[in-house]
């Protein structure tokens, strides 16, 4: 057994909770009416290609992305489109969508929907990055950022090694977990994929150790793979951040405003290495993806293979329906993801998990005063000072938010857990974050 | 012992008269020659340090007066025309005068009218909610509720209604500096030409959506019919985005605008009650009805006459 790691500074260490660990992915029939944001990534929003009434077929081309930092959006379901109206999705407003009611199932042909394994890699360097800008695909691990952007190793910056994220540290998420129990052989074609199209020669699967059967699983698929090793982590939260995994798995830092590649580093997911796997050697644009249900009162937590644009209350009721005390719906895991207020919000590219709080545990205790225990600055896997920063959030003093590296934060949410005073620290430091970024695009333009 | 006593006085006054010495000199050769009006000009304005000139505090505003060869970008909306003038007099400028302003809340969403669709409990700022979702209801233009705009008002123009859930300002005390159109995340709050007796008339919604769509969120939304545009006679109300505009500049306060809008989302404000308001089943209304009947009756007869006569009058 290899050594242990983990990264040094912070982190957390909540109740695991993963309910559904033991279930196998359920394959989610589509039906009904699907809506299809078409802003399901971090860049400008992909520009609608159909039109209303419009008949498609699975994995044709909904919306066009609109520059390089963007991502194209195909469609899950066959059938008509109903309208392209604004609808509500997780960002909490009302999104422009494709609305299409299902019919069928029906497939574009040049789609490979065999379950046999390709090993060979017959694209070229070239072609697996078009192919990975063609089929959409995001950051599955929950950010969203379009993966060909990553992929392609701006000039005078060498990759030298590849990071697969399979840490899954929040609480409760089991999707990766058996994507890597269930996909293992097309994770590692994915990752031979990957490996190409960065050109490098190493890769390393993250795993924590609280995923013993995964480790295994892939440790004895990789005994054979030249350069693919499994690397087991210390459980840790938030040991999946990008940076945090980095130090854990290299020792290296990345420099504060920097990207992964500035220390020869790319992290891929997962979910979006076996995506790649499919649009690469499939032909298939990503249109589905795993999505745990779960909840302590849930009469069975499940994790489910659905279409992009299905409704999350078709996912709970497969999952035995709302239960009674639910609390609080929270898309994504308890500590980074985010509540929402109704159930008829689709499943996006970013979604990993759906996650129902019963009443007793759901509500926010009321604040009090600090108390000076410096708990947040000791959790805080950056460095920062989370109580300096919630209260310059409070006094708008964001030039001085920004001169204490508050952009650096990446809302991990440990310092709000482990607050004795249940301070809302992380509110307010996005509240900085979001200031502080239309500051610095201002003094952008200026600069223009 | 005696010595030390005397020697320590000694030798610190010495070093005291050097120090004043030396103090001095720096003093005459580092002096600022400052425009004496800069102090004169700080004088005359209310010290509210509040900023809305545009200036961090009174006294760079101070400086940027002295400073301009005109007065035409340099308002000082706390004290208003009066200030300016005191101001253009010491200056021997020109005085810009302004008509005043007085800060609205184009929200009507409370609890009786915008049903509350979940329940926020995030930190207590509506900059926070705002870059979270909707809000309490689903209405993505509406007030949030959280006080942002309170917290920002330094002249105690702007409380919260426990009642209604939505912001309401004491005409009195706002001063129009602008600090809580700045702090709204939603733009609901405008500061508007304050009229004779505070007279107010604006269109309470700044939801975009089409009519249906905005209806499904709140009683009281403007769906852009379009109808008080058609009934305004001085050109003063403009749509766009499904909304009705009333520029206050050009209204003329007539009110024919309200009584045509089917959601009631345009508010007249610190206006008589109306005719038909009368007729409702209000006791106070009631009296006055009452004693114009006693009037009419007098006239023997010329009830209609008379009733038309008094609206008049109100209007």
């Amino acid at each position: 057994m290899q050594k242990i790691k983990t990264f040094p500074k912070g982190g957390v260490h909540p109740p695991e909770h993963k309910l559904s660990a033991g279930r196998p992915i359920e394959v989610l029939p589509p039906g009904g009416r699907v809506v299809v944001p078409v802003v399901q990534h971090i860049g400008a929003p992909a520009e609608p290609v159909v039109q209303r009434g419009d008949e498609v077929k699975v994995g044709q081309l909904l919306a066009k992305s609109s520059g390089y930092v963007s991502a194209n959006v195909h469609s899950p379901v066959s059938g008509k489109v109903f309208r392209i109206d604004k609808r509500f999705d997780a960002s909490g407003y009302k999104r422009t969508s494709v609305i299409i009611d299902v019919e069928g199932d029906d497939w574009l042909p040049e789609i490979d929907r065999s379950e046999t394994l390709v090993r060979e890699i017959t694209a070229a360097r070239e072609e697996i990055l078009a192919r990975i800008q063609e089929a959409g695909i995001v950051g599955m691990g929950g950010a969203t950022f379009p993966s060909h952007v990553k992929l392609n190793v701006p000039r005078g910056k060498k990759a030298e090694l590849l990071i697969i994220n399979g840490v899954e540290c929040e609480p409760y998420l089991t999707a990766d977990h058996r994507l890597m129990l269930e996909r293992g052989e097309e994770l590692l074609v994915g990752t031979r994929i990957l490996m190409k199209a960065l050109g490098v020669d190493r890769a390393v699967i993250g795993i924590e150790n609280n995923k013993p059967d995964a480790i295994e699983h892939l440790s004895r698929l990789t005994a054979a793979e030249e350069g693919i090793t499994v690397q087991p982590l210390k459980v840790k939260y938030p040991q999946g951040g990008e940076k945090q995994l980095i130090k854990a798995v290299t020792g290296r830092e990345v420099p504060s405003g920097g990207l992964p590649i500035d220390v020869g580093v790319v992290v891929h997911n997962v979910g979006t290495t076996v995506a790649a796997y499919e649009a690469v050697q499939k032909n298939k644009p990503l249109i589905e993806r795993v999505v745990t249900v779960t909840g302590k009162s849930l009469a069975k937590p499940s994790n489910f293979l659905v279409r992009i644009g299905t409704p999350i209350s078709a996912l709970v009721d497969a999952a035995g329906g709302l239960p009674d005390d639910t609390g609080k719906v929270v898309l994504g895991g308890p500590m980074m993801g985010k509540a929402v207020a109704r159930l008829d919000i689709p499943v996006t590219k970013g979604i990993s998990g759906v996650l129902l709080i019963p009443d007793a545990e759901a509500h926010r205790r009321p604040y009090q005063a600090c108390i000076r225990c410096a708990r947040c600055v000791s959790v805080c896997p950056m460095g920062l000072e989370p109580y300096l920063l919630m209260d310059l959030g409070v006094h708008e003093r964001f030039e001085r938010a920004r001169d204490e590296r508050v952009m650096d934060c990446i809302e991990c949410g440990s310092c709000s857990y482990i607050c004795p005073a249940d301070r809302p620290l992380l509110d307010y430091i996005r509240l900085d974050k979001l200031r502080v970024g239309e500051m610095i695009r201002k003094a952008k333009q200026a600069v223009k | 012992m005696s010595d030390i006593v005397l020697y320590t006085v000694l030798t610190l006054t010495l070093l005291g008269a050097l120090s004043a010495v030396i103090l001095y000199f720096v003093a005459r050769k580092f002096h600022v020659e400052e425009d004496p009006r800069i102090d004169q000009v700080e004088e005359v304005l209310p010290h509210a340090n509040c900023g809305g000139c545009g200036y961090p505090g009174c006294r760079p505003f101070a400086e940027a007066c002295v400073k301009a060869d005109s007065l035409d970008d340099l308002y000082c909306p706390v004290g208003g025309n009066d200030v300016m003038a005191k101001v253009a007099e010491i200056l021997g400028l020109e005085a810009v005068t302004a008509e005043p302003r007085v800060a609205v809340i184009r929200c009507q969403g409370s609890f009786e009218h915008r049903p509350r669709t979940s329940r926020y409990e995030g930190a207590e700022s509506c900059a926070v909610a705002h870059a979270l979702y909707t809000g309490d209801t689903d209405c993505p233009y509406g007030c949030l509720g959280l006080g942002d705009c309170v917290r920002a008002c330094d002249f105690e123009a702007l409380f919260m209604d426990e009642k209604t859930g939505l912001p309401y300002v004491i005409d009195e005390n706002c001063v129009a500096c602008g600090a809580c159109v700045e702090a709204c995340p939603r733009d609901i709050i405008e500061l508007r030409k304050r009229n004779k007796k505070d007279r107010k008339i604006y269109v309470a919604c700044i939801n975009e959506e089409k009519g249906g769509v905005a209806r499904q969120y709140c009683d009281v939304a403007c769906i852009g019919c379009s109808k008080c545009f058609q009934v305004c006679e001085f050109d003063a109300i403009t749509m766009g985005n499904n909304l009705a505009f009333i520029d206050s500049d050009a209204c003329k306060l007539c009110r024919k605008c309200v009584v045509v809008c089917p959601t009631h989302s345009i508010l007249e404000i610190n206006f008589p009650p109306r005719k038909e308001r009368k007729k409702d089943d209000q006791p106070a209304a009631k009296k006055v009805t009452a004693a114009k009947e006693k009037k009419a009756i007098g006239k023997n007869g010329e009830t209609q006459e008379g009733e038309r006569s008094e609206e008049k009058k109100e209007g």
